[in-house]
């Protein structure tokens, strides 16, 4: 089949792009999609032209790595799946394809399709963790979890970190991956200690990155490539109440002065 | 250059605990004083990193992706062993440490070994601790299944992710001292260079793959967790960036690589469908558990696999081997699977595949039961291929997967360079000639939570390092080094791509250096591989600029590494006279066509020395004594 192909192009530093069209010929409906991609690189390499960027490293769907729009969908057409695992079969002969970067303000464009998703990692670093130093826990068995609550931890868990939900949110609200994160750690005993803490320190820290507010859209859980229900925000919603009732004082003034962005380690 | 492992005397139960009450410690008021590099944030670097930093030390973690979360680790599915024996059947550390050393046909040290699946019960503790949410009973304790030919359930995994699971427990707690500030992390920065002052490891030198800064780091102590090489096949299962960079220039500035050629395929991956294939995809081993490999009894016979009756196929595995049937280790159904389709009896279109069919335990176990155990797996599957393993058998052909040949380590991981360590798959050191389904994931986070830490200290309390900084010589050498490799690669402007060599480099390595090898075959290849490199030189095409993101560019440096490691997996596999796990000969086979090794003439480590470029490098041997596990004839009959 043959597809055309209109790809945000947007040099390294400069503040605008624009969408290019590129020819894509002779495609194999068992190509991915990022194949495809790679194909159309080759040709352009050959030609002298520049390839595209995109990011990507696993090709299975569970590094986070990839990710950008395919007609206004975050990693196109097919429910829970990330671009790597799409497959041309999913498209038809003649289609035209947008293809643009995640477009948030906490995200910025690097170049192409490549954005900065460091803000992700700031929100783990301010509490989204068990404060357990190694060699210091005891016997696997010492506290049972019940499969139900394993079960649902790892729903929660099963998160990539791609930022489709940010990308589909009509606010850009990071809410669907920050209330993941405190509801895997929230459904099992070990997490129990500091769950209060974690949900302000991430919350708070969710809202530094520039990361708009959710309002209950619920793009995020129709474009996330793990289906990640968005009752996870709900969860995050009512521990960040709470604990702000009972516990806000201490980490709220003590390490988040309001309105500075917090550094969080990264280069 | 004598090889001296450092492995401690005794009672292999008490070497361990000995060694670390011999080993030296740091005043916890000095370990602030000082930096470690660790380039790395997979379960190896990511936990050695956590770890390091709660013990107070400063470290300074590198790692090419955006996020630490996505290190190749994550994308482990099946699990993760140890020998808790909390199934009762029998487990035992002993046992786990005996499977463990025969799996790897005995080509690996004892002692490690025994280390590994001790520290194996502290690992699940501590990710548990973490909130790695392993699949659970119904009481509340922790599940375990069968694994990779065990024949205990010793295997702990979260679904199908729990490479995935076991790596955010450690980047969470790499996150936590991230935000301790005890660790600074470097993402987008690949490492191209070591630096070695004295005689010892005192630094890397970077390029930031957004800006192309390339920048020297300055440390005590440099710790390796960069991964394994099976990338320089071009078709994986690896990521696309796993590379070997990291651990290729190291052995240029003199440490040394062990078993090069001691790589796994795993066999049971999704088929090639054409020219544009990027990567092999996986599908967990686990499913050899329930379903039944077979082919058609007939060459050529191309009817869809529903419409051959059973008397007309053939369960070969189930066939020569019926005590362990589909159930065999890793090399021995990867090599048959081979050998079937190289008669002529591949299914699929390119005829190079079998099939692993469900259809008996579907009718035995239910839809519902095998939904439950493998559900992801089949939709990965059908995502994939189109096609639905419900209803027709999934086709599988073998792939590389795994590289047990690295940087040669001692008994404390610290490689022939002082100051140098390596740890998880980046290094040689316990999986012999071939590896266990499991034991990766145990590997990664015994070297990087329970080793690395301890030996570490050894080193820095017991070595007075010299004051140097980025202005000294070495790494302004090494900066130049690196500069100029770059500036070669963006001025050659020839007519091919990187992935075009690459793609051949592979396809070579494939063909004579793969499942099956021969004296005749690894000749021919060593006289190709530098031709090809030689194009590669000449007529490589690398766009853009080396001061922006360019993808084509770091490509490029990493290929140009596999060619020269290509070229000493083929030596390594030419010199090795005999077949053991994953290495096998086909000069040397039973009368049944099994591995045939020669305990008497190559039961050593086999280390390269890095002799300049052209020349040969020197095989150092290290012999390896087997005083607990008696080397035997491996049978799976
Ligand atoms: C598909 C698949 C499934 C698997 N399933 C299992 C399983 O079920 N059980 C099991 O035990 N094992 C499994 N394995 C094997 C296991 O996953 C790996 O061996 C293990 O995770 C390797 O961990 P690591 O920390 O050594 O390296 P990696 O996780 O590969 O991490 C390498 C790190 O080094 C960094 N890096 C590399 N080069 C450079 C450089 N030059 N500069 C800077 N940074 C660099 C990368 O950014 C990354 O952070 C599987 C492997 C694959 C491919
Ligand atoms: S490349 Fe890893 S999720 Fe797509």
């Amino acid at each position: 089949m043959n597809v055309t192909l209109h790809v945000w192009r947007q040099k390294q530093g400069a503040g605008k792009g624009r969408m290019v069209r590129y020819e894509a010929r002779n495609v194999s409906e068992d190509m991915s999609f990022l194949e495809m991609l790679d194909v159309v690189n080759e040709e352009l390499i050959e030609k002298g032209e520049e390839p595209i960027a995109f990011d990507h490293d696993c090709r299975e769907g569970i590094c986070g790595m990839c990710g950008f729009m395919i007609n206004g969908v975050a990693h196109g057409p097919v429910p829970g799946t990330t671009v790597c695992e799409l497959h041309m079969r999913h498209f038809k002969d003649g289609d035209d394809l947008y293809i643009e970067p995640w477009r948030a303000r906490a995200f910025p464009v690097i170049k192409d399709l490549v954005v900065n998703r460091s803000a992700f990692d700031r929100i783990i670093a301010a509490g989204g963790y068990i404060s357990v130093s190694t060699g210091s826990a005891p016997d696997g068995n010492a506290i049972p979890v019940p499969k139900e609550k394993a079960e649902r931890a790892m729903d929660a868990a099963a998160c990539i970190g791609c930022g489709a939900c940010v990308a589909a949110c009509p606010n850009a609200a990071a809410a669907l991956f920050t209330g993941a994160k405190i509801t895997h750690l929230a459904m099992l005993p070990q997490g129990a200690p500091e769950r209060p803490q974690r949900a302000l320190k991430m919350v708070l820290q969710m809202k530094e990155e520039m990361f708009g507010h959710c309002t209950n859209i619920g793009e995020c859980e129709a474009v996330c490539p793990k289906q990640i229900s968005i009752e996870v925000i709900a969860r995050m919603n009512h521990d960040f109440i709470r604990a702000s009732w009972s516990e806000r004082e201490a980490p709220y003034r003590a390490d988040q002065p309001a309105g500075e962005p917090s550094a969080g380690g990264c280069q | 250059m004598e090889l001296d492992a450092k492995i401690p005397s005794g009672p292999i139960e008490k070497r361990w605990e000995r060694h670390r009450f011999n080993l030296k410690l740091v005043n916890p008021a000095n370990k602030r004083k000082y930096n470690i590099i660790v380039v790395g944030s997979g379960l190896a670097g990511g936990s050695a990193s956590a770890t390091l930093a709660e013990l107070g030390y400063n470290v300074h973690c590198f790692f090419f992706q955006d996020s630490p979360r996505r290190a190749h680790s994550i994308a482990a599915q099946g699990g993760i062993n140890a020998a808790k024996n909390y199934q009762n059947d029998g487990d035992s550390i002993y046992r786990l440490f005996f499977d463990t050393v025969k799996g790897g046909d005995f080509r690996s040290r004892e002692s490690n070994v025994y280390r590994l699946a001790e520290i194996s019960l502290n690992i699940i503790d501590q990710c548990v601790a973490q909130g790695v949410p392993f699949a659970r009973e119904y009481g509340g304790a922790l599940a375990n299944r069968s694994f990779g030919g065990a024949q205990v359930s010793r295997t702990f995994y979260a679904r199908g992710q729990t490479g995935q699971q076991l790596l955010l427990g450690a980047y969470q707690a790499l996150m936590r001292q991230v935000e301790a500030g005890k660790v600074k992390l470097y993402p987008r920065t690949e490492m191209l260079d070591l630096v070695v002052i004295d005689g010892r490891a005192r630094g890397i030198v970077t390029r930031n793959l957004i800006t192309g800064e390339i920048r020297s780091h300055v440390a005590d102590a440099v710790v390796l967790g960069t991964g394994g090489y099976g990338n320089a096949y071009y078709l994986s299962t690896n990521a696309k960036g796993s590379n070997a960079t990291a651990i290729w220039r190291a052995y240029k500035r003199g440490a040394l690589f062990a078993n090069p050629c001691f790589t796994q395929i795993h066999p049971t991956c999704i088929p090639v469908t054409g020219e544009y294939q990027s990567k092999l995809t996986l599908m967990s081993e686990s499913l050899r558990n329930d379903g039944r490999i077979w082919v058609p009894l007939k060459k050529g016979d191309k009817r869809a696999a529903n419409e051959i009756p059973h008397e007309e196929r053939d369960y070969y595995l189930e066939r020569r081997y019926p005590s362990f049937g589909n159930l065999v280790p890793r090399d021995v159904a990867s090599r048959n699977a081979k050998a079937i389709c190289d008669e002529g009896r591949g299914v699929g279109e390119s005829g190079f595949g079998v099939y692993l069919d469900f259809a008996d335990a579907i009718h035995r176990l239910g839809r519902h039961t095998i939904e439950e155990r493998y559900g992801n797996l089949f939709d990965m599957y059908r995502s994939i291929t189109g096609e639905d393993p419900y209803n027709t058998p999934m086709r599988i052909y073998p792939a590389i997967h795994y590289t047990m040949g690295g940087l040669w380590v001692d008994y404390n991981l610290m490689s022939t360079i002082p100051g140098l360590y390596v740890i998880g798959e980046a290094n040689f050191s316990d999986h012999g000639a071939n590896r266990l389904g499991a034991s990766a994931l145990m590997q990664g986070l015994a070297d990087g939570y329970f080793v690395l830490p301890y030996t570490i200290g050894d080193y820095l309390a017991g070595t007075k390092l010299d004051k140097t900084g980025t202005d000294h010589p070495a790494f302004q050498e090494a900066e130049a080094n690196v500069r100029c490799i770059t500036d070669r690669l963006l001025k050659v402007n020839g007519t091919r791509t990187v992935d075009s060599f690459h793609r051949e480099l592979g396809k070579l390595l494939w063909e004579y250096c793969g499942m099956s090898r021969t004296a005749e075959g690894l000749k021919y290849a060593l006289g190709k591989i530098p031709e090809l490199r030689e194009q590669f030189w000449k007529d490589v095409k690398v766009l853009g600029g080396s001061k922006e993101l360019n993808q084509s560019l770091e490509k490029a440096g990493r290929v140009a590494d596999y060619f020269e490691l290509g070229e000493l997996i083929c030596l390594d596999a030419l010199t090795r006279n005999e077949s053991c796990g994953g290495h096998f000969r086909e000069e040397y086979q039973t009368a049944d066509g099994e591995a045939l090794r020669n305990d008497e003439d190559y039961s050593y480590a086999a280390a390269w020395q890095y002799q300049g470029e052209g020349v040969e490098p020197v095989l150092h041997k290290e012999r390896l004594e087997f005083e607990y596990v008696h080397p035997s004839q491996r049978s799976y009959k």
